[in-house]
């Protein structure tokens, strides 16, 4: 298997265990969506789009077909929720290419560093949002 | 073999051992059977891999280390840290479905993952667990997740219905996504190999279109697990970090 080959020295092993570390501390993370690295990330990442706005339409008629059931207003919420569901699937999509979260939620994931993020959801209850002028730019 | 020439006879469920339990069909199928060899191929991959506990890893340890840490890069690449507790459910997931994506390219298997109700299972469990870690991590404050900050509360009656959708759409489209890939991709296989037979010595080209499709189909398998495994990892990033 490792014919003759030598063990890689145990002097450097400090410093790949320091560099192991330095990965391990909780940074920026959420690149998945945002920046392919890879040819694998780039390819997962288009078969995400596609399904993604048809899944948000299905959920959206449903769930009108759903109401429209418990009220007796047959066509009524089916249409409007069509539409929702519509609007869903195109949000879900556009987060996805501009990498803002993942789905629910508007939260930059690149730009946003993940230190705030952990002090803002364990410290305060309601941090003022960082990204209004960004969503007030998206819209 | 003799009356299966539809290409979507490969997705039959044949029942092996009959069970039923208080009215429902619980008996033991080529899925399920399907399932359990998943299961053990993995653990049987995983366990002998790691017998010796090289210090310098062989092959076959290699290739367990090299699943185990790619999936855990991916929780520390899309969670951070806080996902470490979390590395359990989602390399058993991708395992799985790896597992049983490549089961499948084996001719005369079962695609398990090809039938919606299984990937819809393992998704509606991801989406129950990630849904229970939010109100377990924040409470009612869980409910901000469907209120973009910054927000008119004007635009609230329409925002949050469709926070709400997109939300709930997440099980729909990670289970139908894996789903369709392996049920069009399997599909497909079948349709052109009976194009082989169907143009004789013509047959040469969808052959050779099989063999590169095949190829691609390995990489779905792949993918499709890949990209189930990064869906929960974001989902869990989403419920540990609301906005």
């Amino acid at each position: 298997m490792n014919e003759g080959r030598p063990p890689p020295p145990l002097e450097d092993l400090d410093s790949r265990l320091r560099a192991a570390k330095a990965r391990g501390k909780p940074r920026g993370g959420a690149k998945g969506g945002g920046q392919p690295g890879s040819a694998n990330q780039g390819l997962g990442f288009a078969l995400r789009i596609g399904v993604d706005l048809v899944a948000a339409l299905a959920v959206g008629v449903g769930l009108g077909l759903l109401i429209d059931e418990a009220l007796g207003t047959r066509p009524w919420f089916m249409v409007v929720f069509f539409f929702l569901g519509a609007v869903a699937g195109m949000l879900n999509v556009y987060r996805t290419v501009s990498g803002i979260g993942h789905g629910v939620g508007y939260k930059p994931a690149e730009r946003a560093p993940r230190e705030d993020e952990a002090e803002k959801t364990a410290g305060t209850e309601k941090a003022p949002p960082e990204g209004d002028d960004e969503s007030g730019g998206r819209k | 073999m003799a009356e299966a020439h539809s290409p979507l006879e490969q997705f039959r469920i044949r029942s092996l051992v009959d069970i039923e339990l208080g009215g429902i069909d619980a008996s033991f199928t080529n899925s399920s059977l399907m399932m359990v060899i998943a299961v053990v191929l993995t653990g049987t991959f995983l366990m002998v891999g790691m017998r010796h506990r090289a210090l310098v890893p062989g092959r076959w340890q290699s290739m367990a280390e090299l699943s185990y840490e790619f999936v855990a890069n991916l929780i520390r690449e899309t969670v951070g840290t806080e996902g470490r507790p979390y590395f359990p459910i989602i390399f058993t997931l991708f395992m799985f479905i790896f597992f049983g994506n490549m089961i499948g390219m084996l001719p005369y298997s079962f695609t398990f993952t090809s039938h919606i109700i299984v990937t819809f299972g393992m998704a509606i469990v991801v989406f129950v667990a990630v849904t229970v870690l939010g109100f377990v991590k924040h409470g009612l404050h869980f409910f901000s997740f469907f209120v973009p900050p910054g927000a008119p509360i004007g635009l609230w009656p329409l925002l949050i219905p469709i926070e709400i959708i997109s939300y709930l759409s997440r099980p729909i489209s990670l289970s139908v996504r894996l789903f369709a890939n392996m049920l069009a991709g399997h599909t497909l296989l079948k349709v052109f190999a009976g194009f082989v037979v169907a143009l004789g010595v013509g047959g040469v080209l969808p052959l050779a279109f099989i063999v590169a499709l095949t190829g691609l189909e390995m990489l779905i398998a792949f993918l499709q697990a890949y990209v189930f495994a990064i869906l929960t990892c974001l989902y869990i990033n989403d419920a540990l970090h609301l906005h």
